[in-house]
């Protein structure tokens, strides 16, 4: 009897500590304030978008979403502390709070949003999956792929989307499976198998080492959708905003033609847009409870969306991406920021 | 009567060249028999084979300071890959200007092993020493004192994190586990019980499941805004695992001792820790030395697994450091490197334990 009651007791400890996750209850930012300094969990070691460099300072597009994210609420790009989270590790770091937000190319999905609890802010970077080949296979397009053996991650969407398209189509394939990324990247240029697929930033990137990179065409089907965003938990509205409006607020700069070097002359613009984006006329900071200047200070530390993504995967680095679908709407890509008003 | 005879007819004779001197070694070792001899030649043939383009790739072609462009230009072995991101192996996100603490605390760790080789140096002063040294690194580690800059224990990492973790986990973990045998073997049911569950538990678990509950499920319990240390919470899941080994090990030697030597010592009128602590740990734990060292060497080079909650050690800092793409193709080389640091790092242990044992007598 006495057992019992003691078992219940505990039961009703534990769910009440629960509780607080279930109900997404406190309010993140004042959390974060009183802390001091941002959490924001990342990627370890994805060239471009999470990683350190060799004086260990992160370096990447998900990082320096962090860093605006970070500017936002205080300022300074450095009042941040990174996490590095695995695939499996992501979700639930952002469910028991270990971190702020998840800033780990993550792609958007219906489930994500709704059975983890999961809110996704506009998306920082559109990915989709696609295929290289040699260029001596001749093949021009992957319905030209029959009886292909193909090079892929195991346990990824990537495994189960090759699939699908292959079956849509009806055509063969013969998938060899392997588990590192290194590895398989090295049974590619080894002649292993006639194809390689995955996530097409990172396509670009395996092309930029290999031992002669115009051997090898990277076909231009895209097979799949591959938002990818930061995420917040459900239920704290007032942070969703201010992550949401972080991340769109690089890409308004780059649309309103301001960047980090132009941005103090761009102070003195008679444009309506510009002088609320910048804070001259305030308002915005006030709606999202934050300091007028902290678009101005986005740009200032962080850049616009433009050049963090030229810093990061852009032209000059070594994974030369395009930014294709990553252009501005008015250059024929997805990014698109709502008015600033 | 038999005549003696003559020193001068005895001649000294030497015994063939063929089964003396180096000749003879070759004869009796490598080409005894046909099949010997095949085996011989054949072997040879794979190092003539092997061995020259080995030598050429690591040390002749290769390229020990050079920045990724020119390693990707030549075929030989590229060490660049460890010389251009040796301080990020080594001591991963510690602020970069101030890694000569780490590198200064990693040195007084080597120095404290040495000083403790010496079973005659095993005195009260050594625990002085070792606190000493403890403390002094802890402060060189961490900062906020003495002028040092504080650094936070996430910012820990490389060799300095492996190290850490494998000092604290087997230190902790082997009086744990001598604790968890002595219940299990214990006469009262509720000790006995405990341990055997305990036991059994975490043995019948892999170390990867707990480190994932430790970073993953274990915050879920916490009530709200309390949060512990990552690193804390794997040192945590390495010792209890450990700890758990551990104690079957000393139970095997527990059991070896002699039912006499138990009544002996009770005999003398000695008490439950006299007995344990006088007489039989003494000889137990010496007899178990082999299987011990074995443990705690595996769980020595087990510390790597905490890559996968996302800790960086000496295996991740590597990891991380061959995802640039301009130092990807250089993996052998990046892995042979900390191959040989965890190889330098197992085999003084087990070259500790041979010598232990030989002091001991055991």
């Amino acid at each position: 009897m006495k057992l019992t009651r003691t078992a219940i007791i505990v039961l009703l400890a534990a769910i009440f500590m629960m509780l607080p996750l279930i109900a997404g209850a406190g309010e993140t930012l004042d959390a974060v304030k009183g802390r001091g300094h941002l959490i924001v969990g990342v990627h370890s070691s994805l060239f471009g978008f999470g990683m350190p460099d060799e004086k260990g300072v992160w370096r990447g597009l998900d990082v320096d979403t962090g860093r605006a994210v970070a500017t936002a609420v205080f300022g300074s790009p450095d009042k941040i502390k990174f996490i590095t989270l695995t695939t499996q590790t992501r979700f639930t770091a952002l469910q028991s709070k270990e971190i702020d937000v998840l800033c780990r190319n993550a792609t958007r999905t219906l489930t994500r949003e709704t059975e983890l609890g999961l809110t996704f802010v506009a998306t920082n970077y559109y990915d989709g999956q696609g295929f290289m080949v040699p260029k001596k296979l001749g093949v021009k397009q992957a319905k030209e792929l029959d009886g292909a053996t193909i090079c892929v991650l195991p346990g990824t969407t990537t495994e189960q989307n090759v699939s699908d398209y292959f079956r849509t189509y009806k055509i063969s394939m013969k998938p060899v499976v392997i588990e590192q990324a290194t590895e398989l990247n090295k049974a590619f240029f080894a002649g292993r198998c006639d194809c390689l697929t995955s996530d097409a930033s990172q396509l670009a990137s395996v092309r930029a080492v290999a031992p002669n990179p115009d051997d090898y065409v990277i076909l231009p089907e895209i097979i799949s959708k591959e938002p990818l965003s930061p995420a917040v938990r459900h239920g704290d509205d007032q942070w969703r905003d201010i992550v949401d409006f972080a991340v769109l607020a690089m890409i308004a700069a780059e649309d309103l033609g301001i960047n980090s070097k132009n941005l103090d002359e761009m102070l003195k613009s008679n444009d309506p847009n510009i002088k609320r984006f910048l804070g001259v006329t305030p308002g915005n900071g006030k709606a999202l409870g934050l300091d007028e200047k902290w678009a101005y200070n986005i740009v200032k530390y962080v850049g616009n969306y433009g050049e963090v993504f030229e810093r990061n995967v852009g032209k000059n680095t070594s994974l030369k991406l395009p930014r294709g679908l990553n252009a501005q709407w008015k250059d024929g890509g997805l990014m698109y920021s709502p008015p600033f008003k | 009567m038999r005549t003696p005879i003559p020193a001068s007819a005895v001649e000294d004779l030497k015994p063939p060249v063929s089964s003396a001197g180096p000749l003879g070694w070759l004869r009796a070792n490598l080409f005894k028999g046909p099949f010997n001899s095949l085996l011989t030649l054949f072997i040879l043939f794979c190092l003539y084979k092997m061995a020259p383009p080995l030598i050429r790739w690591a040390f002749i072609d290769s390229y020990w300071f050079s920045d990724a462009d020119v390693c990707r230009a030549g075929d030989g072995a590229c060490w660049s890959v460890v010389s251009q991101n040796l301080r990020f192996i080594l001591f991963g996100f510690y602020p970069y200007l101030l890694q000569w603490r780490p590198a200064m605390a990693v040195l007084i760790l080597i120095g404290l092993f040495f000083y403790s080789r010496d079973t005659g140096r095993w005195n009260r002063r050594l625990g002085v020493v070792w606190a000493a040294g403890l403390v002094v690194m802890g402060i060189l580690m961490h900062g906020g004192v003495l002028g040092l800059a504080e650094v936070e224990t996430d910012q820990w990492g490389g060799i300095s994190l492996t190290l850490l973790l494998a000092l604290f986990g087997l230190t902790a973990a082997y009086p744990l586990g001598v604790l968890l045998a002595l219940g299990r073997r214990s006469r009262l049911p509720a000790i006995k019980t405990v341990c055997v569950i305990y036991i059994e538990l975490i043995r019948g678990v892999p170390l990867i499941s707990m480190l994932f509950m430790a970073s993953v499920m274990f915050p879920l319990f916490l009530p709200e805004g309390v949060t512990i240390n990552k690193i804390l919470r794997a040192q945590a899941a390495i010792i209890l695992f450990t700890a758990a080994y551990i104690a079957e090990v000393v139970r095997g030697g527990l059991q070896a001792i002699p039912r006499g030597q138990y009544e002996a010592a009770e005999s003398l009128g000695l008490n439950y820790s006299q007995k344990m602590r006088l007489i039989i740990l003494p000889q137990a734990l010496k007899i178990v030395i082999p299987p011990t060292v074995s443990i705690l060497i595996s769980a020595f080079k087990d510390t790597s697994l905490v890559v996968i909650i996302g800790l960086f050690d000496l295996l991740k800092t590597t990891q991380v450091t061959l995802s640039n793409p301009a130092w990807i193709r250089f993996s052998a080389e990046a892995y042979l490197f900390i191959a040989v640091l965890y190889f330098l790092g197992c085999f003084s242990m087990s070259n500790f334990s041979r010598h232990l044992e030989k002091e001991l007598k055991a």
